[in-house]
């Protein structure tokens, strides 16, 4: 009993070391970061962030970020949905064969849809827009609804769908009003996977915009890059990268487990 | 539960063909296109069948990144399955401590990617950063900048700090599902801990161990951000995985023809693994009933 406990808190000191360090030089002055080793800030200072929150070019980073996961948790729900539903409750000419195809996209390095991508949306003038971004994500975003949708789908009994049709509800009603109810904790942790695999995704979000739409952690790369290193604002926008996911994941706590195995426990 | 036979049912689905049409067929089948062409602008190409794929496959280069990719995924899976079991195993199970563990190993999973690299970056130099300094502190030389070792340690250990918490969550839940009785009866029966765990505990983990060795292999087989942050590919080529190599070739060189040639043997190797992945744990379980 004893070592599992150890076990356990020197795996979560483990995962806040890092985490803390990065706060630590937050709060930091460049000055202090690079001339002494202190495990905490000597000059508090917020700076860092001021730096961020008054910079358009630095917060609209993280807006143009927070709309394009938005746009892309919004379509991928919408589309899964219904399709998720057919997978759970029927038997269709290629079935199988389909949902096979739609999880080998999950598995396609997005190195690949790199050039094509850029091609792509440059052609029909989408380049450079959020939407481009969310469709992209589309990509690894809708076959993992549809799996973990299936997932949650299935357990609801089938006995609820046939009353409900007996009963004279048409198909979108029974859908909208019965069924979407019954299956909202699925919907919240598939929300919460859209949200997480389009935050985090900087490769495609990077190649497909420029300036408008530029997401946060690309705005990062590059000014660090062009400004020598500043540290403590690297440092800053880090931390502030990992407000939204924490809240969202405050938010789904009690799912967690369940969607982690996606809703196939 | 038994499914009805219903070929209506593919209207339900035609929104996300049509969608993943878009965003995946129309993309790789212009991959297929450049694959076999020279290209040097929009009128002037040429059909080269093969032998973008002949240049590939035989570059040397390229076979090392595939050689440092395959030690690095197999590393990372023999790492961090393991370790995400135990630490499922060590969570406490319910109530207020299980939430809060759960957020706290769910946190690095929310962390965009370059991010997890500049976090790394600033814990793991040997002048600024946390971990750098107590390495030395231990005797060891040690910069991630300079010493491949050093670098491929890091990109290890970040990694294993980045995905475990997802094992680790996937595992924790299939525990959750095994029945109270399934203990008692063990309880009853003498079982050490160890006979608990091998024989209901880990057979029961099948379906959730599956869905981690597959995610995780594809992931890190996919890996471009992280290491791209932290050690830019270097010291050298040491740290540069296929990803990075194929986005020097698309879009740092704009070697069109080649780059595609890589990019469909880069999946090809992806879906082959996963298949043998998927196919041998199937196997496994299949084994006789405990």
């Amino acid at each position: 009993m004893k070592a599992r406990h150890l076990l356990l808190i020197g795996y979560v000191i483990f995962l806040m070391l890092p985490l803390y360090w990065l706060l630590n030089m937050s709060f930091k002055t460049n000055e202090e970061i690079l001339g002494a080793f202190t495990l905490f800030p000597n000059e508090f200072t917020l700076d860092n962030y001021r730096v961020i929150l008054t910079d358009p070019s630095w917060y609209m980073g993280y807006v143009n970020s927070i709309i394009y996961v938005t746009l892309n948790t919004v379509i991928s729900l919408a589309v899964a949905l219904p399709a998720a539903y057919a997978f759970s409750r029927y038997t269709f000419v290629g079935d199988k064969h389909l949902f096979f195809w739609l999880l080998t996209n999950r598995m396609a390095p997005p190195a690949v849809f790199l050039l094509p991508f850029f091609q792509l949306y440059s052609s029909i003038g989408l380049f450079d827009t959020h939407i481009a971004v969310a469709l992209a994500h589309c990509l690894f975003n809708v076959p993992l609804s549809v799996w973990i949708l299936e997932g949650f789908m299935s357990g609801v009994p089938k006995e609820i769908d046939e009353t409900a049709f007996l009963d004279g509800y048409s198909f979108p009603r029974f859908f909208l009003t019965i069924f979407i109810p019954l299956i909202r904790s699925g919907i919240g942790v598939t929300a919460f996977f859209c949200f997480m695999f389009s935050w985090v995704e900087l490769l495609l979000a990077r190649t497909l915009t420029s300036v408008n739409a530029k997401p946060i952690a690309a705005i990062m790369t590059r000014t660090v890059s062009a400004s020598g290193m500043d540290w403590g604002v690297l440092a800053a926008a880090g931390a502030l990268t990992i407000v939204p996911g924490a809240l969202v994941i405050w938010f789904v706590r009690n799912h967690l487990a369940k969607g982690f195995a996606l809703g196939r426990v | 539960m038994t499914k009805t036979q219903n070929n209506r049912a593919w209207f339900l689905v035609l929104p996300v063909v049509v969608l993943v049409a878009f965003s995946a067929i129309v993309p790789l089948m212009t991959v297929v296109n450049y694959s076999v062409q020279d290209i040097f602008d929009i009128e002037n190409r040429v059909f080269v069948g093969s032998e973008w794929y002949r240049e590939i496959l035989l570059d040397d280069g390229l076979q090392k990144a595939l050689l440092r990719q395959l030690v690095f995924s197999f590393a990372i899976l023999l790492i961090e399955i393991p370790l995400g079991i135990a630490v499922a195993l060590a969570m406490p199970s319910r109530g207020r401590w299980a939430s809060l563990t759960l957020v706290v190993l769910a946190l690095p999973l929310l962390i965009p990617w370059n991010v997890v690299g500049t976090i790394w970056q600033i814990f793991g130099r040997a002048d600024i950063g946390l971990g750098g300094v107590l390495v030395t502190m231990l005797g060891i030389d040690y910069n991630y900048a300079v010493n491949p070792f050093d670098a491929w340690a890091t990109v290890l250990v970040m990694d294993v700090w980045h995905w475990t918490s997802l094992v680790a969550l996937l595992c924790f839940s299939g525990l959750r599902a095994i029945p109270d009785a399934y203990f008692q009866a063990a309880r009853i029966d003498g079982a050490s801990n160890w006979a608990v765990f091998r024989h209901i505990q880990l057979p029961k983990l099948k379906n959730v161990l599956l869905i981690a060795v597959l995610l995780r292999f594809m992931d890190s087989f996919m890996i471009y951000s992280e290491p791209f942050v932290l050690t830019g590919g270097g010291p050298g080529n040491s740290t540069t995985f296929l990803s990075q190599t194929l986005a020097r070739l698309a879009v740092g060189q704009f070697d069109l023809g080649p780059a595609a040639a890589f990019s469909l043997i880069y999946f090809l190797i992806i879906l082959l693994f996963c298949w043998l992945f998927y196919t041998t744990m199937m196997q496994l379980g299949r084994g006789p009933r405990v």
